[in-house]
């Protein structure tokens, strides 16, 4: 099933002109800078910015076309606010119960009880909403939005107006959202780790426009988008969690042939984890050295060179399944003599697990 | 201590500002609501002739308001009865006259709030009326609070206006604004003493708990 969007509409001098088509399972992030219009886009699809002549189409349901505007109320669409957004006079009980008590009972696709314990909102329900911290609020939000039953849920930066910590106390929730329900989600980001993170597919959003849309791996390597250039250029990668090494606490990851070894303890064997990897923590070296500190060195291949100004350049390379960036200087890539189709080593300073 | 006639003119001004301020709060509402969501030509306009009555003296007032339900004026045209110095008539003038303060804080309260929490509830599936019901009108209860104190006080005190239009006619229009004039101008200053206090400790004691809640109800928004 596809979700197709197509909007056009000026706001004094920025001007909307977006068309996407995204799968409808798993998260779609709309990523793009502060200013790019993916509030007003996500707008847009809720039916909250009346837009003449956009579409919008869930699989055969249509919200929006040439002949027809279905409201907001009458779109079985979610929309979490980036300030939550509760409704103050009423209770948390009361704020989850709102979208729920307006879904036929047979149209509930979740439960009251379920929701709350899937958000840990148990604690919560009686409070008031004035009374509950940023991180807690969005749960709230989350929740309220999930008991409306909705067959598509947009997320408008639910993370952006939250502290590191705040930040890191709700992902997981995101997470097991994602791995329990099979609800299509479309969530807002300007946070490249976020999205890294969380979503499977990804829209760039750049002026008002999509810019790309595609798996997120391969977006933010490609090198007619703007990710894959300068210093915080980074590729994400997918390994296999296989073994555990005790003395040293280290774990080890099965990734295109190799064992990659990260310090994150915990990790159940045979699980899929996403590791993210900065272009510039990645050097290249003809041979793997017989000794060296670094602990994960990967055979690649070089797919693509891109200078990057008189002194440096950025080499996508070809791992497995998985591609890397490395951002090395000019003079390295003659020195080694690196061209598409070079094998080399990419030796990897540093790799965050996304967990 | 009150006078019978005196009493009968308290009573008549209780059921007037009660009312006033009932229907005025009714008839407010659309239009505070619709003054709220920011209507660019007409916004102007609406919002100069919703304070007329703040700046207008209240003898101009009570002048239109006559020729207005008056024996040659529209309402008798239309087939209705004058109500030219009668109760209804002086109910008509009361709300024209309060008209400011019923719609002014409502208006405020309703943009307050903003569109967001009702966006809120476009998205959680209520239409129009519901969310309106269920989310505009209790964020508003401060200035409903407001808007009927105000309008009730308001009610009890004027003069200018009731004199025009209800012309002092003892048990039928005469209200207390009006009884106390009467009495100072007879050199009554001790039954003008009993109204007039009495006016004042009640406008008070209404005035109070509305700056109190007010307060409270305004920190209890995020």
């Amino acid at each position: 099933m596809k979700l197709e969007a197509r909007f056009r509409l000026h706001r004094g001098d920025f001007l909307l002109d977006a068309a996407f088509m995204a799968p409808a399972q798993g998260i779609t992030a709309l990523f793009g800078h502060s200013g790019s219009g993916k509030t007003t886009l996500l707008r847009a699809m809720a039916g909250l910015e009346r837009c003449a002549g956009g579409l919008l189409r869930l699989g055969d349901t249509v919200w929006q076309d040439k002949e027809r505007f279905i409201p907001p109320h009458r779109r079985p669409l979610a929309y979490v606010f980036q300030d939550a957004n509760l409704f103050a006079h009423l209770s948390v009980r009361r704020n989850l119960e709102y979208g729920y008590r307006r879904v036929p009972e047979d149209e509930r696709r979740l439960q009251f009880d379920q929701v709350v314990e899937l958000l840990g909102l148990a604690p919560l329900l009686d409070r008031a909403t004035p009374a509950l911290s940023g991180g807690e609020r969005q749960r709230v939000a989350i929740g309220r939005a999930l008991l409306a039953s909705p067959r598509l849920i947009l997320l408008d930066e639910p993370l952006a107006a939250l502290d590191r910590e705040g930040r890191q106390a709700i992902l997981p929730y995101l997470e097991s959202l994602h791995e329990q329900l099979a609800l299509p989600m479309l969530y807002v980001s300007h946070d490249i780790d976020e999205v890294a993170r969380l979503a499977d597919h990804m829209l760039l959003m750049e002026r008002g426009s999509i810019l790309a849309d595609g798996v997120v791996a391969e977006l933010l390597t490609r090198f007619d988008l703007p990710l894959a250039h300068g210093d915080t250029a980074e590729s994400v990668i997918e390994a296999t969690v296989k073994e555990y090494d005790r003395e040293y606490d280290l774990t080890g990851l099965d990734f295109a042939g190799t064992t990659l070894w990260v310090p994150h303890p915990g990790l159940v064997n045979g699980k899929r984890i996403r590791l993210r990897v900065l272009a510039r923590d990645v050097s290249l070296t003809p041979e793997p050295p017989a000794l060296s500190s670094i602990l994960n060195i990967i055979p690649a291949q070089v797919e693509a060179i891109h200078e990057e100004g008189p002194a440096q350049a950025m080499v996508r390379l070809r791992a497995g399944g998985g591609i890397l960036l490395a951002r090395i200087t000019r003079r390295s890539v003659a020195r080694l003599q690196l061209h598409p189709g070079t094998a080399t080593y990419a030796q990897v300073k540093g790799v965050a697990v996304l967990d | 201590m009150l006078a019978p006639a005196d009493l009968t003119a308290l009573r008549i001004t209780v059921e007037l500002a009660v009312l006033t301020t009932l229907i005025l709060l009714l008839l407010a509402t659309p239009l505070a609501w619709w003054l709220s969501r920011g209507h660019r030509f007409s916004y102007p306009l609406v919002n100069a002739v919703v304070a007329l009555p703040l700046v207008l003296p209240p003898t101009v007032l009570g002048f239109y308001i006559l020729l207005f339900v008056g024996p040659h004026g529209p309402l008798v045209a239309l087939g209705l009865p004058s109500l030219a110095f009668t109760f209804n008539g002086l109910l008509i003038g009361s709300m024209v006259y309060s008209l400011p303060f019923a719609v002014q804080p409502l208006r405020d309260a309703f943009t307050a709030m903003g569109r967001q929490p009702l966006e809120a509830a476009a998205t959680l599936r209520a239409g129009p009326l519901d969310r309106f019901l269920t989310v505009a009108l209790p964020l508003a209860r401060p200035g409903y609070l407001t808007a009927a104190v105000l309008t009730f006080a308001h009610t009890l005190g004027e003069f200018g206006v009731v004199l025009m239009v209800g012309g002092n006619i003892p048990g039928r229009t005469r209200l207390v604004s009006i009884a106390i004039y009467d009495h100072v101008e007879s050199l009554n200053y001790a039954r003008a003493h009993a109204l007039a206090a009495l006016l004042l400790a009640a406008s008070l004691l209404m005035l109070v708990p509305v700056y109190a809640i007010n307060r409270r109800l305004v920190t209890w928004r995020p």
